[in-house]
């Protein structure tokens, strides 16, 4: 395979979320067009400064990114539409550097907003994906709860995780959560409150899960140049990878596309796993933590679970993982939740984290994992960033 | 192992009878190729004629090799439960009324060249936990559409009344059933089968009270047995019979049958075609105005809820056979009728099943030459549709043979029927 030109000279910046809310009476273009106010605010720039737009959402039918355009008034010379969900927030990353290193932009705006009325999660599921639609909604499952209970099931059988080692990590995640200010979930969590929770189908329980909620993510990928003209603080991109519809012969999905890329991922960006400081994984159900801890390299297949036994998991601990809470505690704003550990992970690299900064952070980690149709996940994303100066 | 079922207690009348909901109904047309599989009682998938490839979901094109050759096959149905769940919450209401619900992947066996795929389905409650070895039954279920079940890998005791089985089958067991006609060999046979599958109440119909028929005094005497005086023909009849038991009916047989054998012109006038549209047409339409209504409001009603609508067609309904001109043609009239029951009966839950049987062994039959499927036969394939999840049945080698070649030309079919072979 042809050796991967670097994203030199490009970074990302300006990150900004518009707080989440269980139920809106907002439509997705609102939220939408907060974050991109919010990025016209904290950069300084007018929005006819964004010559580039990369946008996700699941709750702007029948429009696209072209409505987002035309509704926010922007006029874009590159435009990207990423129906992805969980990979979104690097998806738009790694496109729009090479959109700018190209010169096809000059400042690319990713957005991802999604409002969330009563009755919207269901209708999303009922028409999430032609597979969805034939072979899963109608037998029952109440969308991703069984898909992920399935996942859940056959790992624990298969490795002999435990319900107390996924515990573990959505206890640590909410603890990080109580200092993100917009997290929904405000409370502690115990890990007695954790495994007493009502099952949702089984082994998946209450806590396993994300709660669907509105909100928006946002940043912009631009020249390095540009930002410090600007004085922006800035990340890095080291490196990036993106892997779709991959091991289709796994009969349950126990290994992501992560595990074909994961070493051209380090390769590229010249570090190891022991180098990075936080993990910011997509975390719509745990189990899928573990299966990034193995398929990104900090364990071997199988071994996640005594690992997460041997390492503290919160922004102080030895392996800091979802520093702002995660989705499972500050909640999955439909393609906002691809968005939240990309913004999180240029918080925390450019010394902006609104919660716990996580000590010395020079390079983070992000995953992605997305669109659960029929029987898996079907896209897997991951990239490392890292401090700007 | 399944909880037998027990006789339900009487409804309780000062309840709300709870209106039926559906599991969604809405498929791509291609996906509609596994329903038509599962009505015929076959679990098919679509494989590629040029690699081999089994797939599922259906799809548009081959996983493998892109072509787009896929042919629905039949399957043997073995393979492995690789994962399971058990759903304590549901988005939708049928499944929340429903619940625990158990789902599970099972791993086909394969023998391909390819991997065979995963099939998400629901898991029967015999299934051991994974791994386990499992059949896959392809089933309609309440809005009519395919699902696929696991099954134990070999049959446990009272497998019939798990509850998400029942769910997909319209099993006869402490429900209440109407045979429309009781007095012919046919009508006979299905209430003994009727009896023997484990229905306690069978109303049967009695249209003409001063005919003496062999055995159907031994009916009336049978303790699960009301004779009920039902005359199709007569509209005022129809409406009195469906307003002393239209309530309470969960499976309507419909046996009520003319019969004659003759060709276009070995008659001539209508009488005789007139009268088996009478009973074979107008009859079926005057029934399921007077009980399809009624039926439909207890798609849901408890656990014997109103289930099933029989018809008994024949496969001349298909292509005419010319020396039973008259007949085929009602026949014929019933089967586009009974495809309309089915659409309006599906928004309810209740299943229109149609028989399409080969000639069977009754005297207007005498002069055809064997194979010919008797009475007897005929229930015991009513009983198993009705314990199965398929919706058209073709009883006998005669229908079989029949449905082959009118499902691979039909016109071919018509040009053999002229020339009598």
């Amino acid at each position: 395979m042809t050796r991967r030109a670097p994203y030199d000279g490009i970074v990302v910046t300006t990150p900004v979320s518009i707080p989440y809310v269980r139920f809106s009476t907002r439509g997705a273009h609102w939220w939408i067009g907060r974050a991109l106010a919010a990025l016209v605010r904290d950069s300084g720039l007018t929005k006819d400064r964004f010559d580039g737009v990369c946008a996700t959402s699941m709750s702007l039918a029948p429009d696209t990114a072209v409505g987002i355009v035309q509704h926010h008034g922007l006029t874009p010379r590159w435009l990207d539409y990423i129906p992805m969900g969980g990979v979104t927030g690097v998806v738009a990353m790694r496109r729009a550097a090479r959109a700018v290193q190209a010169g096809d932009a000059d400042i690319v705006a990713c957005v991802a907003g999604d409002t969330n009325h009563i009755d919207s999660f269901r209708q999303g599921l009922e028409n999430f994906s032609q597979f969805g639609k034939d072979a899963v909604y109608p037998i029952g499952t109440g969308g991703p709860n069984a898909s992920f209970a399935f996942l859940t099931d056959y790992y624990m059988r298969t490795y002999g995780a435990r319900r107390e080692d996924f515990g573990k990590m959505c206890v640590a995640q909410r603890e990080n959560a109580l200092a993100y200010p917009h997290a929904l979930f405000k409370v502690p969590l115990t890990l007695d409150q954790y495994m007493s929770a009502r099952p949702i189908a089984e082994p998946v329980h209450l806590f396993d899960c994300v709660m669907p909620c509105a909100g928006a993510e946002a940043y912009l990928v631009m020249r390095e140049a540009e930002a410090r003209d600007l004085g922006l603080s800035f990340g890095r991109i080291l490196g990036t990878i993106e892997r779709h519809n991959a091991y289709t012969d796994d009969p349950v999905q126990y290994r992501g596309g992560w595990a074909m890329d994961s070493g051209e991922l380090y390769g590229m960006a010249g570090v190891s796993p022991d180098d990075i400081d936080f993990f910011e994984t997509y975390d719509d159900y745990p189990v899928i933590n573990m299966l990034q801890f193995e398929d990104l390299g900090f364990c071997a297949k199988g071994e996640a679970p005594d690992f997460v036994r041997g390492h503290s998991l919160t922004v102080d601990g030895s392996f800091p993982i979802n520093t702002s809470g995660g989705q499972l505690s500050v909640g999955q704003a439909g393609g906002g939740g691809g968005f939240l550990g990309t913004v999180e992970a240029i918080r925390q690299v450019t010394g902006q984290a609104l919660g716990t900064p996580v000590p010395d952070a020079k390079i983070g980690l992000v995953g992605g994992y997305g669109m659960i149709s029929y029987d898996r996940g079907v896209c897997s994303a991951a990239a490392i960033l890292a401090a700007g100066d | 192992m399944a909880k037998p079922l027990t006789k339900p207690k009487r409804k309780n009348p000062v309840l709300r009878t709870r209106a039926p909901m559906l599991p969604p109904a809405p498929r791509s047309r291609i996906s509609l190729g596994l329903t038509s599989g599962a009505a015929r009682g076959a679990f098919e998938l679509q494989v590629c004629r040029d690699c081999g490839a089994v797939q599922y979901p259906p799809r548009e094109a081959c996983r493998e090799c892109l072509s787009d050759r896929l042919d629905w096959t039949l399957q043997s149905g073995t393979g492995e439960l690789v994962a399971h769940t058990t759903l304590r919450h549901a988005m939708e209401n049928y499944f929340r009324e429903r619940l625990p619900w158990r789902l599970g992947i099972v791993k086909l066996d394969g023998d391909g060249p390819h991997d065979a795929p995963s099939l998400i389905v629901h898991v029967h409650g015999d299934c051991a936990e994974p791994p386990a070895r499992v059949r896959i039954r392809a089933m309609l279920d309440r809005a009519g559409q395919a699902v696929l079940l696991a099954l134990p890998e070999k049959d446990t005791p009272h497998m019939s009344d798990d509850p998400q089985m029942r769910e997909l089958t319209c099993d006869p067991k402490f429900r209440k059933v109407f045979v429309t006609d009781g007095k012919g060999p046919v009508g006979q046979a299905v209430v003994r089968a009727m009896i023997a599958a484990g229905s306690d109440l069978v109303w049967v119909g009695e249209a003409a009270p001063w005919k003496k028929i062999p055995g159907f005094e031994e009916i009336r005497a049978l303790p699960e047995v009301t004779v009920v005086d039902l005359d199709v023909t007569n509209p005022d009849s129809v409406k009195r019979c469906a307003g002393q038991i239209g309530p309470k009916v969960d499976i309507l047989v419909n046996t009520a049958e003319q019969h004659r054998a003759y060709s276009v012109g070995g008659r001539y006038g209508t009488e005789n075609a007139r009268a088996e549209m009478e009973i074979n047409y107008f009859g079926l339409l005057r029934l399921a105005q007077e009980f399809g209504p009624v039926m439909m409001a207890r798609g849901a009603d408890t656990e014997t809820n109103a289930v099933a609508w029989v018809n008994i067609l024949s496969i001349f309904a298909l292509a005419n056979k010319p020396d039973q001109s008259t007949f085929s043609a009602s026949k014929a009239a019933a089967h586009s009728l009974a495809q309309a029951m089915r659409a309006g009966m599906h928004r309810s839950g209740v299943r229109v099943i149609n028989l399409y049987p080969g000639p069977l062994d009754v005297e207007w039959n005498q002069e055809l030459r064997p194979p010919k499927v008797t009475p007897a036969a005929l229930a015991r394939s009513i009983v198993g549709a009705l314990q199965g999840g398929a919706e058209d049945i073709y009883p006998g080698d005669v229908a079989k043979d029949w449905y082959e070649r009118w499902r691979t030309d039909p016109k071919v079919l018509e040009r053999e029927l002229a020339h009598g072979e």
